[in-house]
């Protein structure tokens, strides 16, 4: 399955991965997840917010990871291998941008270092952005013909996550 | 200006029983009445902080729990605001009384929490961040809890260990706190062995979910000096509900980003800095009053970062305060002397009220064990989700 899991949110063109954003077209503030309606900065009486392609590198604001299966909706690999999770700063836009990471573990990162930006699929198939090391960006194994805005489907978890250990936390 | 003055605070104890949350909250309210030597009749509005994960009842916790009491009549509110709800039920009653629309009100908040993390709400809802942020990313609330931690550890050298003597000091306040679900002391070695959850934080530095229930009986100035009774008076001197200033720069749940600065520089206060500060203005007190802080502990490293951002110290020092003993019972000014979510866990609507009954307790000097000798001024900070914040200054 090629489709992304959301629709406008990010674009692969030829292999490569792009967050959409918007910008305003009065004070040029940069909104992700994309936005349509008033520009978000309170000063601002904006109303165009134009499409656009954010930087594809960036740097790791913080970093974590799931070390149980997350619930649903969200659908858990079978066997379960912890999923990575970066915060990343992106080049030139003061945006921090939270996105899965692949290829990497928690013990490959650290606070500052660049990542970039890929398409890589959910343990249920659409696709979805994805930090990983630089470079490997044009191998990321996404259809080249998938782009956001083609009718994404969005298949409820259907499998519930396993109940972690204790009594749960907040 | 009028004043507005605790007359009466009650808990019931925190636990996971999965009983109704009404029980809990009509147990809290029942002791918020016996309190302040009140009957339930003597309450001209009522206002419920709601819970999302009870059904139809929870949504319109004030009627359900003035239904359970048995109507009186009251004026009725319902509010919800996430973590922050029952400081926005704490603050609808203040300003009621302040109008001088009333002269007695009562808030509560209670809830019955589900096993395992909090999940969204059910039903497939694509345009819910709060929906999307489990599907597409499986960004748990320990996720975001854990961001914060590894970038204190970045920033300032903040270790493993220093997140678990946090929980080694919750837990020793909390085995003194009847109310508290967890009673047992614990050690740093307990709190390292314990599994990780989202690394750098393990299962013990992180709060559970719970059951629980909070009330608060509040009067008007006059009011109370005409009910008289032997205790000493506990005053209310500022609530805050403040909402971010843009752009806000740290990545807050349930969000996918931060605002971007490309246009506007980052405000002079972080969100959390500038609940706390507002809090202060309104009180005309500042941090080096306080006798005391209840800070919202979902983690044992956002503990620190509350520490710094209610101003007890610069950003980065909170450890050498935790190191130093400074903020644990008998240290210059604790914090979580309750216990803290360590000890209780998150019953979400009746948390920020559970923070203001130990403030309260500790003002009148009846906190037992826990007792902070000459409690003057306590704080308790909090942040709801989608950008709502609370904190509250009570005084003697």
């Amino acid at each position: 399955m090629t489709t992304p899991v959301i629709d406008g949110w990010f674009t692969v063109d030829d292999g490569t991965a792009h967050l959409l954003g918007t910008r305003c077209a009065d004070c040029r503030t940069v909104h992700f997840p994309p936005r349509t309606g008033p520009c978000r900065n309170p000063h601002c009486d904006g109303e165009t917010l134009v499409q656009v392609r954010l930087p594809r590198r960036g740097t790791v604001w913080s970093y974590t990871n799931a070390c149980y299966p997350p619930p649903a909706p969200f659908v858990a690999a079978d066997p379960y291998e912890p999923v990575t999770l970066a915060a990343v700063e992106l080049a030139g836009e003061g945006i921090v941008v939270l996105g899965q990471v692949k290829g990497l573990t928690v013990d490959d990162l650290h606070v500052g270092m660049e990542l970039e930006l890929i398409a890589s699929p959910l343990a249920d198939g659409p696709l979805v952005w994805m930090w990983s090391a630089p470079g490997t960006g044009d191998t990321n194994g996404a259809d080249h013909t998938a782009k956001a805005g083609t009718g994404a489907t969005r298949a409820p978890g259907t499998s519930a996550a396993p109940e972690r250990r204790g009594e749960g936390v907040a | 200006m009028r004043e507005v003055v605790i007359l009466g605070a009650g808990m019931h104890p925190w636990g996971k029983w999965g009983r109704p949350f009404t029980e809990y909250g009509v147990a809290a309210i029942r002791a918020a009445l016996r309190d302040a030597d009140l009957s339930w009749t003597d309450v001209q509005f009522v206002v419920g902080a709601d819970t999302i994960r009870n059904g139809y009842p929870g949504f319109v916790a004030g009627a359900t729990f003035a239904q359970a009491m048995g109507w009186n009549g009251a004026r009725i509110a319902s509010c919800y605001a996430a973590c922050a709800s029952g400081a926005q039920a704490l603050d609808i009653a203040r300003t009621r009384i302040l109008a001088g629309l009333c002269d007695v009100a009562l808030i509560a908040g209670a809830d019955s929490a589900p096993k395992g993390f909090f999940t969204p709400v059910g039903g497939e809802r694509p345009d819910d961040p709060d929906w999307l942020r489990f599907r597409l990313l499986g960004a748990t609330n320990p996720a975001y809890f854990a961001l914060y931690a590894r970038r204190r550890m970045a920033l300032y050298g903040d270790t493993a260990g220093d997140f678990a003597a946090v929980k080694v000091k919750n837990a020793l306040a909390g085995s003194l706190n009847e109310n508290a679900r967890y009673r047992a002391t614990v050690t740093a070695e307990q709190v390292l062995a314990s599994p990780m959850v989202a690394d750098p934080l393990r299962l013990m530095d992180i709060c559970a979910t719970s059951d629980g229930g909070a009330a608060l009986v509040l009067a008007s100035e006059d009011f109370a000096r005409r009910h008289g009774g032997s205790r000493r008076p506990v005053r209310l001197a500022a609530v805050s509900t403040v909402t971010p200033v843009f752009p806000n720069t740290v990545l807050d749940l349930p969000d996918f980003a931060t605002d971007s600065t490309a246009a506007v520089p980052p405000p002079k206060r972080s969100f959390r800095a500038s609940i706390a500060h507002a809090a202060y203005e309104e009180a005309g007190l500042g941090p080096e009053d306080l006798s005391l802080a209840e800070v919202y502990d979902l983690s044992t490293a956002l503990e620190l970062d509350w520490m710094e951002d209610i101003g007890l110290c610069p950003p980065g020092e909170a450890v050498k305060l935790l190191r130093a003993g400074d903020t644990a019972l008998g240290g210059r000014v604790p914090v979580n002397p309750s216990g803290g979510l360590a000890s209780f866990g998150e019953a979400v609507p009746a948390q920020a009220i559970a923070q203001v009954c130990e403030l309260t307790r500790q003002l009148r000097g009846s906190a037992g064990a826990r007792q902070i000798t000459g409690a003057r001024v306590g704080l308790a900070a909090n942040q709801g989700l989608f950008g709502h914040g609370s904190a509250i200054i009570a005084t003697t």
